[in-house]
């Protein structure tokens, strides 16, 4: 077959590009621009070359919000990931349950992030808050806005409360894919309930796994809106993590040179992570 | 190894049978004797799977019983029955390898250790897959896979029986021929019994000693290939086994005589029944001789498959196959004539004997 060149085609294209130029290219070198100079207003620019970057790596209060960040993803995906299984592996397979079930399990997903945050800041208030009040009442010295261990407490619940379900649904879609013969298989071979999720479940949910991991590791590094809304980052700074940390910086203190070179940081650590993710997943696709 | 009765079994899916067609399985009454060979030959939707889960387990029937050397097992589980089934699809446990799959039903049983190794090895080495025993058995093909199913069955020597739901149904052509003879040769060494459930014909009869032809949740005839060949009980019989199936038309008898049309046919000697009902005549295409004396018929079209020519005709305005030789020359004005050894009487398409 005769092939056809004609470079006059790349104009067709050119819409898309004006599109992407202007809703992302030019928003990330303006962040770019930013994190290499330096003003003291009247829009009056020079450069700073990576001092910003200098400064923002060396800061002791990016590297805590950091630690704060990985400890609260390393916790929820400890107690979602499990969970999730766990209610998956318990989900009725088939009859009139299925549809209730996933309705339910899909209602968190539905509801957006500041809602979320909005009902579980009044959930946990200790003077009118169902969960706080009753949790007073019942004795314990609960209260999130000043006690620090409260406070992470509520917005892990709230976390596992609003995406565990993402894990179960898309468990469960591991699950139902496998076909009968393995539990019928695994019966005549006379396999333990243990054996069975071992040897059939877990490697059937294997790679759903690895994309609610990845997932809810992501979301959960990038987190901004449910904590913002129910703790500020407080009480202090102990639920400030990277993207509270961000907006206090650009937009509290106007300290845009620091916020725009803490963006680009934050940016390429999202950016490799992602990349070292995908790389185990396709290098385990491979190995299928 | 044991011998397995099923008493009267019938078995329905849904919760409240009324009808006969609300049982997927109408009624099996069947003895699979100790150390054979069976096939459970059927289309789609007949009941096979349907009793060969209930051999082994995995259903229990509304009614019946059945009984594994004359013992009743109709409540027991899979387990306690000790049985092992081989499915359509290969199961295996992925993140296992070879000797580790072969080795889980042993381990599951609490079988001490050195007893495993022997076993496994054993089974390795039955099964020709001792070269690849270090392997994960995620990698392997579909045939190897089916081989370790197989395996798992065979490696607990105690086992009743080895079932098989359709084995084949994903592996390559030229490894089906290879795995049945496999399956042949194990069946002769070590006197399994085995229950083998198919569609194909071909795999029917080349695997078992005694084929069970299933047709609507009944067994219509249990027979070698051969008889099923040439006396199917049933007209069923006579259309699903052999290619193409067997011509079926009705005809009115009188003594040892049929009559089609204005054609009249002799029969090998009259019928022994009352002839009520719908008669019909069956007559294989291989016993339908075409040349040039007989019954006049017209040749719609020939087709040519390689060792033999299938003609499909048209005979008293009705449609009828004859298998001529590769070799043989298609007359000018063909005429028909039915070897009487090839010919059977059916009333209400069950077959009636003739002579006596």
């Amino acid at each position: 077959m005769e092939r056809t060149w004609n470079n006059k085609a790349w104009f067709m294209v050119l819409p898309v590009l004006l599109l992407v130029a202007f809703s992302a290219i030019i928003p990330l070198m303006t962040v770019v621009n930013y994190s290499v100079q330096d003003t003291f207003g009247n829009n009056d620019f020079f450069w700073a070359g990576s001092e910003w970057f200098d400064e923002i790596l060396h800061s002791d209060r990016f590297w805590e919000a950091m630690g704060r960040n990985l400890v609260f993803s390393a916790i929820i995906l400890i107690i979602e990931i499990p969970l999730g299984i766990f209610i998956a592996l318990n989900m009725p397979k088939k009859g009139w349950g299925v549809p209730v079930c996933l309705v339910l399990m899909a209602l968190p997903l539905l509801i957006p992030w500041n809602v979320v945050g909005t009902i579980w800041q009044v959930f946990g208030r200790v003077d009118i808050g169902l969960l706080g009040y009753s949790l007073r009442a019942l004795g314990f010295n609960y209260n999130y806005v000043n006690d620090p261990f409260d406070a992470w407490v509520t917005v892990i619940v709230m976390d596992v409360w609003h995406w565990t379900s993402l894990v179960v649904l898309l468990c469960y879609a591991g699950l139902v894919s496998i076909p009968d013969a393995y539990y019928q298989a695994a019966k005549i071979d006379g396999a333990s309930r243990w054996a069975i999720f071992r040897y059939i479940q877990l490697p059937k949910m294997n790679r759903v796994l690895l994309i609610a991991v990845l997932l809810r590791f992501m979301d959960s590094f990038m987190i901004y809106t449910e904590p913002f809304v129910v703790t500020g980052g407080g009480p202090g700074n102990t639920t400030t993590f990277l993207s509270i940390d961000l907006v206090k910086l650009a937009i509290g203190e106007f300290n845009l040179g620091e916020a725009a070179a803490m963006s680009i940081v934050y940016f390429l650590i999202i950016m490799l992570l992602s990349w070292v993710f995908y790389t185990v997943m396709t290098a385990y696709d491979a190995e299928q | 190894m044991a011998r397995i009765d099923c008493n009267h079994i019938r078995h329905a899916y849904g919760p409240h049978p009324k009808s006969d067609k609300d049982y997927a399985l109408k009624e099996v009454h069947h003895a699979f004797e100790d150390g054979g060979a069976y096939a459970l030959l059927g289309p789609s939707g007949c009941g096979k799977t349907t009793l060969l889960n209930i051999i082994s387990g995995l259903l229990y029937p509304s009614h019946g019983d059945l009984l594994f050397d004359g013992k009743d097992v109709t409540n027991l589980s899979t387990q306690e029955r000790n049985i092992a089934q081989v499915f359509q699809f290969p199961v295996i446990y992925d993140t296992m390898t070879v000797y580790d799959n072969l080795a889980f039903p042993l381990r599951n049983r609490g079988v001490p250790e050195p007893d495993v190794d022997r076993k496994v090895r054993e089974t390795l080495e039955m099964t020709g897959l001792a070269d690849m025993a270090k392997r994960k058995a995620r990698g392997l093909t579909a045939d190897q896979k089916q081989k370790i199913s197989l395996g798992r069955g065979l490696v607990r020597s105690d086992v009743n029986a080895i079932l098989f739901d359709e084995p084949l149904t994903v592996i390559d052509p030229h490894m089906k021929w290879v795995l049945r003879s496999q399956l042949k040769q194990l069946h002769r060494r070590f006197g399994f019994t085995m229950v083998y459930v198919t569609h194909d014909q071909t795999e029917a009869l080349t695997f078992a000693e005694n084929v069970v032809v299933m047709y609507e949740g009944e067994i219509v005839q249990i027979g070698s290939p051969a008889e099923l060949f040439e006396r199917p009980k049933h007209t069923f019989v006579g259309y699903f086994i052999g290619s193409p199936g067997m011509n079926v038309m009705p005809v009115a008898v009188e003594g040892s005589s049929a009559r089609l049309g204005s054609q009249t046919i002799e029969l090998p000697a009259a019928p022994k029944t009352g002839t009520t009902g719908v008669i019909e005549l069956g007559i294989r295409p291989e016993y339908v001789r075409l040349g040039a004396t007989g019954m006049p018929v017209s040749i719609r079209k020939v087709e040519d498959i390689g060792r033999h020519k299938v003609v499909r005709a048209s005979f008293e305005g009705r449609d009828i196959a004859a298998i001529v030789g590769e070799d043989e020359d298609i007359p000018a004005d063909p005429k028909i004539a039915f070897d009487p050894a090839g010919i059977n009487i059916y009333a209400d398409s069950w077959r009636v004997e003739m002579g006596g």
